[in-house]
């Protein structure tokens, strides 16, 4: 293993990281609810109390605006999509219902459920973590 | 009210993203990468986001309400089974293809990226494909 260290980003990474561990504890205390974005977002496909979807739809449009409100105070950093379009669609695909089926992604089970010490959360980051450093192995040294 | 700060707190989550460097897809397989020039940047999120969410969720769980008078809807199952070790194992494939996780993708549809665009579509259609088949069961 090599680290990469021209694109190592301490700084900002540890920054963005408190602000999003801020805000899921910001959900938690005004909402009472857990900050985990595929749980928000699929619960707006679900059939359910209809009162249940204003608060969903609003979380899910503040992560639209944010990088529209970035851009006003700062320009927005690289963003760079290696994946082509057919990759794009099985990629989404798969995040999409495996965050569904698993009860959560990167912010429920990653950043709140570890954060409340959940064995469960734990696993399944554990299991993404783990799916997540293979998909890659098997693109970028495997097929490549 | 709630929704106010969902919204709120959406978009701080979104900057969040933004200044972590998590809605670049490119960073994120940096990340990923063990085996090439490994960026452990993402580490370090995920570290702050956890140190800062323990001392939060430690205060914020011993509560009966939230402050705006929700019940606290904490997750109380504690089953480790097959559906949540498949289904993390599919999104960690899914987010090692492209780098992008949901919160990522929905920051990216906000750039107006067509490549963004596309996923956030895939995303919902498998969390549809989901729901649907929930509903079945």
């Amino acid at each position: 293993m090599t680290i990469d260290w021209a694109n190592f980003t301490p700084g900002t990474a540890l920054a963005g990281g408190a602000l999003l561990g801020f805000a899921a504890v910001l959900l938690l205390v005004f909402n009472g609810r857990i900050a985990g974005i595929s749980g928000i977002a699929g619960g707006l496909l679900q059939a359910g109390a209809r009162g249940d979807k204003a608060w969903r739809l609003a979380f899910v449009l503040g992560l639209v605006a944010a990088p529209v409100l970035y851009r006003v105070f700062a320009a927005l950093p690289e963003i760079s999509i290696e994946a082509d379009w057919l990759v794009l669609v099985v990629a989404g695909l798969l995040v999409g219902f495996g965050s569904r089926y698993g009860s959560g992604c990167t912010s429920g089970h990653g950043v709140c459920g570890l954060s409340r010490l959940s064995p469960r959360s734990l696993v399944a980051t554990l299991t993404f973590m783990a799916a997540g450093f293979a998909a890659v192995y098997v693109v970028r040294h495997l097929l490549a | 009210m709630k929704t106010i700060v969902a919204f709120l707190v959406g978009l701080l989550f979104g900057i969040g993203l933004i200044v972590a460097g998590m809605s670049n897809p490119a960073k994120v397989l940096g990340f990923l990468d063990l085996a090439g020039a490994w960026d452990p940047s993402l580490a370090l999120v995920m570290g702050a986001a956890v140190a800062v969410g323990m001392a939060g969720f430690a205060v914020a769980r011993r509560r009966k309400v939230s402050l705006l008078g929700e019940p606290m809807q904490i997750p109380a199952s504690r089953a480790i089974d097959r559906p949540l070790v498949i289904g993390s194992a599919l999104f960690g494939i899914g987010w090692g293809l492209a780098g992008i996780c949901p919160g990522p993708a929905l920051t990216l549809l906000g750039t107006g990226a067509p490549k963004g665009v596309v996923f956030v579509l895939a995303m919902f259609a498998g969390m549809a494909l989901f729901s649907l088949l929930q509903r079945r069961n």
